[in-house]
């Protein structure tokens, strides 16, 4: 009983909606009819209920060349095999069943509706109505749908949409759809048999000047019998995309390069402090790293079940409390542990190494080995076309927040006094302890302090990594690659070092394929540190062989 | 003579020759059932954990008496696996699924047409047991020599040798590399002319296993009971000093790093035959630094200490992976963790302060027990 009365109130409610249409739609009609196109509109229609695959057709492009505006609905619904034909009218099944009449979308009641059948459609109908629907959409005022069109023209490259695409191109001012738009015109030329030589060679021209991947396929894929200065044309063409492409390439690879310097940068200035105070090696990095990740995974489980609407935030409120998190596990295990190995670096080595476990068989056994999903905001998604570059919006992301945590952490130093003892501690231990600094305790603020930016390290690497519980291990070599090449004199060291490693990295990749590459680099790093035994950046003065 | 055979060398070596008698009897003589027997597969796995005591002998004369944490002997134990893989591969012959005569199954499915040429004599056994020794060797030498001359030392060089270990995983794991790849190599079917399943072979390893183990330890007794063990161990207490003293510190360093390389490249060659693979997976950075924490278990820079601590942290670990999986990296953890903040000396420096503290006469330790400052 109370499904039938919402039945009848969906039922009601479109109605309402297509009495809505009903009052529009001949308004619309008439204009057109009152354009010279009338007759060939209705002559369209006519053709559509004959039954006939060739009336069909020819009814197809009958209608694209009136222009109509009901003529989009009409075609889609023919290929959406919702067209329907009897008595000479065609209509359209909507959705709830109910039919409309297809020229001016009023509802048939329902008697009229039961005698109709739907159009039938073969392969060539089908063609034909792809590609009037392509160049139908050519001009449709969404940009996407305008985009998506000229890609269809491109692929059908049938001729018939050279009209409507040189309507479209004369109006086009998008950018980006007038180059898809440009391509599509093109690659129609190139392939119609009777385009004059003049035609040909502009169309070459054309996609010379595009100079994009699908012009150097176009120019690749020249139809047989052309001209010898046709291909020559073609050939100069292809040989300047393939240089301009190789270009842009290199500067994408450079892009990749910084972006994984900055992965880097982030996982391993944390590391660089720690190390750089205390002269600790500290194995559990990667595993703060792993906490920052797992923090924003339940921040944003928490905001998933209570507060939905905040999810853009959820990286925004990880960020401080992975820092906390990650900060006070750091300076739990330097009261705990490492306190007590002071001067025995190679045991601290083996003693974080054992905590590095615990920690990661620990976040196992609470959430479970496999990956867990971290979203990425929608602010983060997509991606900027910038000339033959792109840039995803998390990749610039990570890229700005590893460049502003840098610059923090280098203002922290500078500028705050917990910077200054820190610094007097890295140079020497023992002056400082007697200038009154108390050096045990900056130890464990510096620990934390270390900690805390491998937790936000986390974060931002929850968005482009798997949240696993190997999510540490798989830097914590490359981090201390970073730390042992940038040497612990200063953070500059740190940020050269991951810059370069992460450039030289996706510079090499293309050449010797991603694992060669990094053993390259790892064999040139262990080359390196026997020029520099401590890095670019290295202290000096007495206490540095201590 | 007497210094290199000390009372604990006795002990060692006298244990020793028990297990080469005993484990096989258990194993062949007393009848299924018995309390005595020992079931089939418990045979590879000790040989298993005598290789690994061999690994740990050879951590802990770098470790203990020259300083050097190297975490990355794992590689050379690797490599000596590989050395041995490869011959077990070639003896394998046409055996194998795709039944070529001269190329492994793998390079067979990787359309490879002729043998690359490092696999060229390793069908020879002998020159398959040179590799063993001479490709770990070889790779500890040139490391070292670039190493100790330019003074990378500490954690620097915990590091390198981390990243060297790290480096050979990732290229093993390129199938391109001519090693099997991921599944490195395995389906071994004879080891001179013996088939690597049948029993007797096993114990026949099992006893070579004893053996190695037992001459490493002999030779790691008299490298530190000679004068160069002298000046390793005071390289150890104070490197800058003996290389003021007048020492080629780096040579000493060389000699040392290369010789343990090299028993550790033999105990992987034992290890290959008995478990039956060896893969890119024992190039793992974990593998290299659970090899240091048996050393640190049973006290370093005593030698018997690292065999005792291999035996029983690995027994420790085949006893957790069995019946509470989940635990045993908390276990293994935790024991990184107390070994180095409660027993700096292991189970055998405890136990010696025990038995001194009974006996209160002091012992001549002549340097073995391991020194608190690691420097």
């Amino acid at each position: 009983m109370a499904a039938l009365i919402l039945n009848f109130w969906a039922h009601r409610m479109i109605s309402f909606r297509n009495a809505l249409r009903a009052l529009l739609g001949p308004l619309v009609v008439v204009g057109a009819l009152s354009s010279a196109h009338a007759g060939p509109y209705d002559d369209a229609l006519i053709k559509l209920t004959t039954d006939n695959y060739a009336d069909t057709d020819a009814g197809v492009a009958a209608l694209v060349e009136s222009g109509n505006p009901r003529a989009e609905a009409i075609i889609e619904a023919l290929r959406a095999g919702t067209l329907l034909y009897g008595d000479g009218k065609l209509a359209i099944r909507g959705p709830a069943g109910v039919a409309v009449d297809a020229t001016t979308a009023t509802p048939l009641v329902a008697s009229d509706a039961g005698s109709l059948k739907p159009v039938r459609v073969n392969n060539r109908v089908r063609r034909a109505v792809e590609a009037a629907l392509g160049s139908m959409t050519l001009l449709s005022p969404d940009q996407r749908r305008r985009l998506d069109a000229a890609a269809a023209v491109l692929r059908s490259r049938d001729a018939a949409a050279l009209p409507s695409l040189d309507k479209a191109l004369a109006q086009e001012k998008v950018e980006r759809v007038k180059i898809a738009m440009l391509e599509a015109r093109a690659a129609i030329i190139l392939n119609q048999p009777d385009s004059s030589p003049g035609d040909r060679l502009a169309a070459v021209a054309t996609l010379g000047n595009l100079g994009n991947q699908n012009a150097l396929a176009l120019l690749a894929n020249l139809p047989a019998g052309a001209s010898p200065e046709l291909t020559a044309a073609a050939r100069q063409a292809s040989e300047t995309i393939a240089a301009n492409l190789a270009l842009w390439n290199a500067a994408q690879n450079v892009w990749y390069g910084i972006s994984l310097g900055s992965v880097l940068l982030l996982a391993a200035i944390g590391l660089a402090i720690t190390f750089g105070t205390m002269g600790v090696i500290n194995m559990a990095h990667g595993e703060m790293v792993m906490i920052g990740a797992y923090t924003t995974f339940m921040v944003q489980e928490v905001i998933r079940n209570h507060a939905p609407g905040l999810f853009g935030a959820s990286l925004f409120i990880a960020l401080p409390l992975a820092f906390l998190i990650a900060g006070a596990i750091g300076i739990a295990i330097e009261r705990l542990v490492i306190r007590f190995l002071y001067g025995r670096p190679l045991e601290t080595l083996l003693a974080t190494w054992g905590l590095s476990l615990i920690l990661q068989q620990g976040v196992r056994t609470m959430f479970g080995p496999s990956n867990r999903e971290v979203g990425t905001p929608e602010w983060m998604s997509g991606a900027l076309q910038l000339g033959g570059l792109s840039l995803t919006y998390n990749r610039i992301a990570i890229v700005i927040f590893a460049f502003a945590v840098f610059a923090t952490l280098l203002l922290v130093l500078r500028y705050t006094s917990l910077g200054l003892y820190m610094r007097a501690v890295t140079q020497n231990r023992r002056m400082a302890g007697s200038v009154g600094i108390r050096t045990s305790r900056i130890d464990a603020l510096a620990f934390g302090l270390g900690s805390g930016v491998a937790g936000i390290a986390g974060v931002a690497l929850s968005q482009i990594d798997n949240v696993s519980p190997n999510l540490g291990q798989s830097y914590i070599i490359d981090s201390f690659m970073v730390v042992v090449f940038g040497g612990v004199g200063n953070l500059w060291g740190t940020l050269v070092g991951a810059m370069t490693l992460g450039v030289a990295n996706k510079l090499l990749e293309p050449f010797a394929g991603a694992v060669l590459g990094k053993i390259l680099l790892l064999v040139a790093i262990i080359l390196f540190i026997q020029r520099r035994p401590r890095g670019l950046f290295a202290l000096k003065g007495r206490a540095a062989e201590a | 003579m007497s210094t290199i055979i000390n009372r604990q060398a006795v002990v060692v070596l006298v244990l020793l020759a028990l297990a080469a008698i005993v484990i096989p009897a258990m194993n062949l003589a007393a009848a299924p059932g018995s309390v005595f027997h020992l079931s089939d597969h418990l045979v590879p796995l000790f040989g298993k954990y005598l290789c690994f005591a061999l690994l740990a002998l050879s951590v802990d004369l770098v470790w203990g008496f020259c300083g050097i944490l190297s975490l990355g002997h794992g590689a050379f134990f690797a490599l000596g696996g590989y050395a041995m893989g490869m011959y077990l591969m070639r003896q394998v012959g046409s055996r194998g699924v795709y039944a070529d005569p001269v190329l492994p199954d793998f390079m067979v499915f990787l359309n490879w047409k002729e043998l690359p040429w490092f696999w060229e004599g390793f069908n020879h056994f002998p020159y398959a047991l040179l590799m063993i020794l001479a490709v770990p060797g070889a790779l500890a030498f040139v490391f070292g020599w670039f190493a100790f001359r330019s003074r990378v030392t500490g954690v620097y060089l915990s590091i390198m040798t981390q990243a060297m270990t790290f480096a050979l995983m990732l290229a093993f794991f390129r199938n391109d590399m001519g090693f099997g790849g991921n599944n490195g190599l395995t389906d071994f079917k004879d080891i001179l002319g013996f088939s690597v399943q049948a029993k007797s072979t096993r114990i026949a390893l099992f006893v070579l296993s004893v053996a190695a183990l037992a001459a490493g330890y002999v030779l790691c007794r008299w490298v530190v009971s000679s004068k160069l063990g002298k000046v390793v161990v005071a390289i150890r207490d104070a490197e800058s000093r003996t290389r003021f003293l007048g020492y080629h510190v780096e040579q000493y360093k060389l000699v040392v790093f290369t010789l343990s390389a090299m028993l550790a490249g033999v105990a992987g060659a034992l290890y290959v035959p008995q478990v039956g693979i060896i893969n890119p997976g024992e190039f793992a950075p974990a593998n290299s630094i659970e090899a240091v924490i048996w050393v640190a278990v049973g006290g370093r820079g005593t030698l018997a200490g690292a065999i005792l601590g291999a035996l029983v942290v690995n027994a420790g670990k085949t006893w957790f992976t069995g019946a509470v999986p989940e635990y045993w990296l908390f276990a293994l953890g935790g024991l990184f963790v107390l070994v180095t903040l409660f027993m700096p000396t292991g189970i055998l420096g405890a136990a010696d302060k025990v038995w001194k503290r009974l006996r209160s006469r002091p012992e001549d330790t002549r340097g073995e027990l391991a020194s608190q400052a690691a420097e």
